[in-house]
């Protein structure tokens, strides 16, 4: 359904061969290099890889939230059809909340300590919204209730550190959905949480994305939180793209070497299996990333090319694979 | 406490009976008497009994703040069981002072969690491995030390040569075989692995689940593998023990609690794992949260968010009693027959 949607429709948000650099003592570092996908209305895209692999990253410069000396030093990024990856600090600002939102991963530090629910819920209604303050207390209650917290008119006035930490996600949420955004960039909404309360917290997005319609770009290391939401995933290596398509395809019949091998090192109940397979070493640190593709000292499949020539992605079918494996001719 | 477990395999390597940990949080003394404030405790272990038997992983999962982390430190030592009894192949060990008997404790080590935090970082690898060689006295010369460290480094998977660096020049998963380097430097037949693979990736935690594996059926070891992950719970374990608020509700062989969990709560944790084999399935997730320990509630502590609670489950604890397979089940519903049978297929 979701693949023939992306096909013929606009792209809400897309992605250019963006690159992000730090500039540090050690030289230019490279943290995403070459990172191309697109977003449809609507679409719920799954993002995963390990830690360092440049997923966070790649969030915060779609909301410009990139901290220096972290820089995108090239490719563009456009919403709507206009480019923001130039926009200023308050263009950008304006965008944020109202167009795009965000949910991070610790939701205790995403929200204020001193100041109320309500506070905080009122100040972004009205940042966005031109609502008086009676209305607005009235708009924050009437999310709170949308995101399941019971007894909204008295839990309003509570603090941050009187809810538990599933709640407080749910308050993050709310805070997210206020002006009903056209994209959600969520960076591992749910890994501070425990498996239950992420089942919460995952069916309440899916509720939220099918209900206003909203895409939601799902930033996590969990391949089981991604088979279980997303429409599309993209599996980033080394801050490269090395597969990205339908949720199905990638985990049924992942091709690239680093989907296969990540897939087979995921324990699953019901398998009963005595060993799991094991990608040999671990993601090279960002200032020796090997030449040609990035994962070849510790793929299965390497041939002599891979040490020279990096791959770009090719299509198959509906998915985009960045292996040499899979060039035309071979 | 468990027939089917005594009848597998003689006396069990480690036994507790009726262990329990309570934390004062009472307010302070001069709070309490100006302000008329109780004294409070935390019962993060409120009454555990477990045999695990020799050569084989017992797997304790449950949420956080459900107390498995304090289980752990009580077996090895670094906490003092408020009640109860904690005996290690026979012997008695609840009132030692942590690291005595040494006899007995050389025998039981840890794995923590966070590999950068629990190696001392001023210290080289070889330093940090010998420890245990020296405070137990098993090594008399330098050079008998080295070829101990560069053979338990090969062990884990690294180069001989590595005893000379620091931590910092390893990373997580590199660090973790270290911790267990160290570990089992004594030559244990016990450890305790406090959720030694959650701060890792997937694919470096496939790689020390798989070693972990390995050292056991070379050395014997017998584990207490302590997660919150169940499908890495479901690979490494034999028996598994499910805990709710410092007490356990489902406790028996692995393969029979993961094909028919009979406790709600188990049933709850089997369904809310995401699973990347049945892909987009619409679940009704259970509502509600773990409650606080300080404050829990009476009955059985589960019923506020059990779907098969009645008037006896808000009153009354149930305790552990034999269910189906073997399993043993703390649950009203399912020893009065209430609970149609779950099948996990």
């Amino acid at each position: 359904m979701m693949n023939n949607r992306n096909a013929d429709t606009a792209p809400l948000l897309e992605v250019r061969d963006l690159s992000i650099a730090f500039d540090t003592r050690r030289g230019l570092l490279r943290a995403v290099d070459g990172m191309s996908f697109k977003l449809v209305p609507g679409e719920i895209l799954g993002v995963v890889g390990e830690s360092g692999a440049g997923k966070s990253l790649t969030g915060a410069a779609i909301i410009g939230l990139l901290e220096p000396p972290g820089h995108v030093s090239g490719g563009e990024i456009h919403f709507e059809g206009t480019r923001i990856d130039n926009f200023s600090r308050e263009q950008m600002r304006q965008m944020r909340g109202k167009k795009i939102g965000a949910i991070f991963q610790d939701p205790l530090t995403s929200l204020n300590p001193l100041l109320t629910i309500e506070r905080q819920l009122v100040e972004t209604i009205q940042t966005h919204l031109n609502l008086d303050s009676g209305e607005a207390r009235q708009r924050a209650i009437e999310l709170l209730t949308e995101v399941g917290i019971p007894a909204p008119e008295k839990r309003i006035d509570h603090y941050p550190h009187q809810f538990s930490g599933g709640m407080r996600q749910r308050v993050v949420i709310a805070l997210a959905i206020c002006a009903q955004p056209k994209l959600i960039i969520a960076d591992e909404p749910t890994t501070a949480l425990d498996v239950s309360i992420q089942a919460q917290i995952i069916a309440l997005l899916k509720k939220m994305c099918r209900e206003h319609g909203t895409a939601v770009m799902l930033i996590t290391h969990d391949m089981g939180v991604i088979a279980e939401t997303c429409d599309r995933v993209a599996v980033m290596y080394s801050g490269r793209l090395a597969e990205i398509g339908p949720v199905h395809q990638v985990v049924k019949e992942p091709r690239h070497p680093y989907t296969r091998g990540l897939m087979g090192s995921i324990p699953a109940i019901g398998t009963g299996s005595e060993r799991l397979t094991q990608i040999k070493g671990a993601m090279p640190r960002l200032k020796d990333i090997p030449p040609g593709c990035a994962f070849h000292p510790r793929c299965s499949e390497v041939m002599e090319r891979c040490s020279s020539i990096k791959p770009i992605p090719v299509e198959i079918n509906d998915s985009e694979v960045a292996c040499l494996l899979y060039e035309k001719g071979t | 406490m468990n027939d089917l477990m005594r009848e597998n395999s003689g006396v069990p390597l480690l036994s507790m009976r009726g262990v329990k940990k309570y934390f004062d949080i009472s307010p302070p003394f001069l709070n309490r008497v100006l302000e008329r404030k109780p004294i409070q405790h935390l019962r993060a272990v409120d009454g555990l009994d477990l045999d695990i038997p020799r050569g084989t992983t017992f797997s304790l999962v449950g949420e956080s703040g459900c107390g498995k982390s304090t289980v752990a430190k009580l077996v090895v030592g670094l906490y003092r069981a408020t009640e109860g009894s904690i005996s290690f192949e026979g012997v008695d060990v609840t009132g030692m002072p942590a690291g005595k008997p040494l006899a007995l404790r050389q025998r039981m080590q840890m794995i923590f969690q966070d590999p950068y935090a629990s190696l001392n970082p001023r210290w080289r690898v070889r330093d940090i491995i010998a420890e245990p060689l020296r405070s137990f006295g098993l090594r008399r010369s330098r050079s008998e030390e080295l070829n101990e460290v560069g053979r338990l480094l090969d062990l884990v998977g690294l180069n001989a040569q590595d005893g000379e660096k620091y931590p910092h020049e390893f990373s997580g998963g590199q660090r973790q075989r270290i911790s267990i380097a160290r570990a089992i430097a004594s030559n244990p037949d016990f450890l305790v692995c406090d959720e030694p693979t959650s701060a890792l990736d997937v694919s470096v935690q496939a790689q020390i689940l798989n070693l972990m594996k390995e050292l056991q059926e070379e050395l014997g070891l017998t584990y207490l593998f302590i997660s919150h992950d169940l499908a890495v719970v479901n690979f490494m374990s034999e028996w598994i023990g499910v805990m709710y608020l410092g007490r356990i509700v489902e406790v028996g062989l692995a393969r029979y609690v993961f094909a028919g969990p009979q406790h709600p709560y188990t049933q709850l944790l089997l369904e809310t794992i995401p699973d990347i084999t049945m892909q987009k399935r619409d679940r009704e997730p259970v509502a509600g949260e773990v409650p606080n320990p300080i404050n829990p509630p009476s009955g059985c502590t589960f019923h506020p968010r059990c779907p098969h609670a009645d008037e006896r489950c808000r009153s009354e604890l149930p305790i552990l009693a034999a269910g189906a397979s073997g399993i043993m089940v703390a649950c009203h519903a399912v020893h009065e027959g209430r609970l149609s049978v779950y099948s996990a297929g």
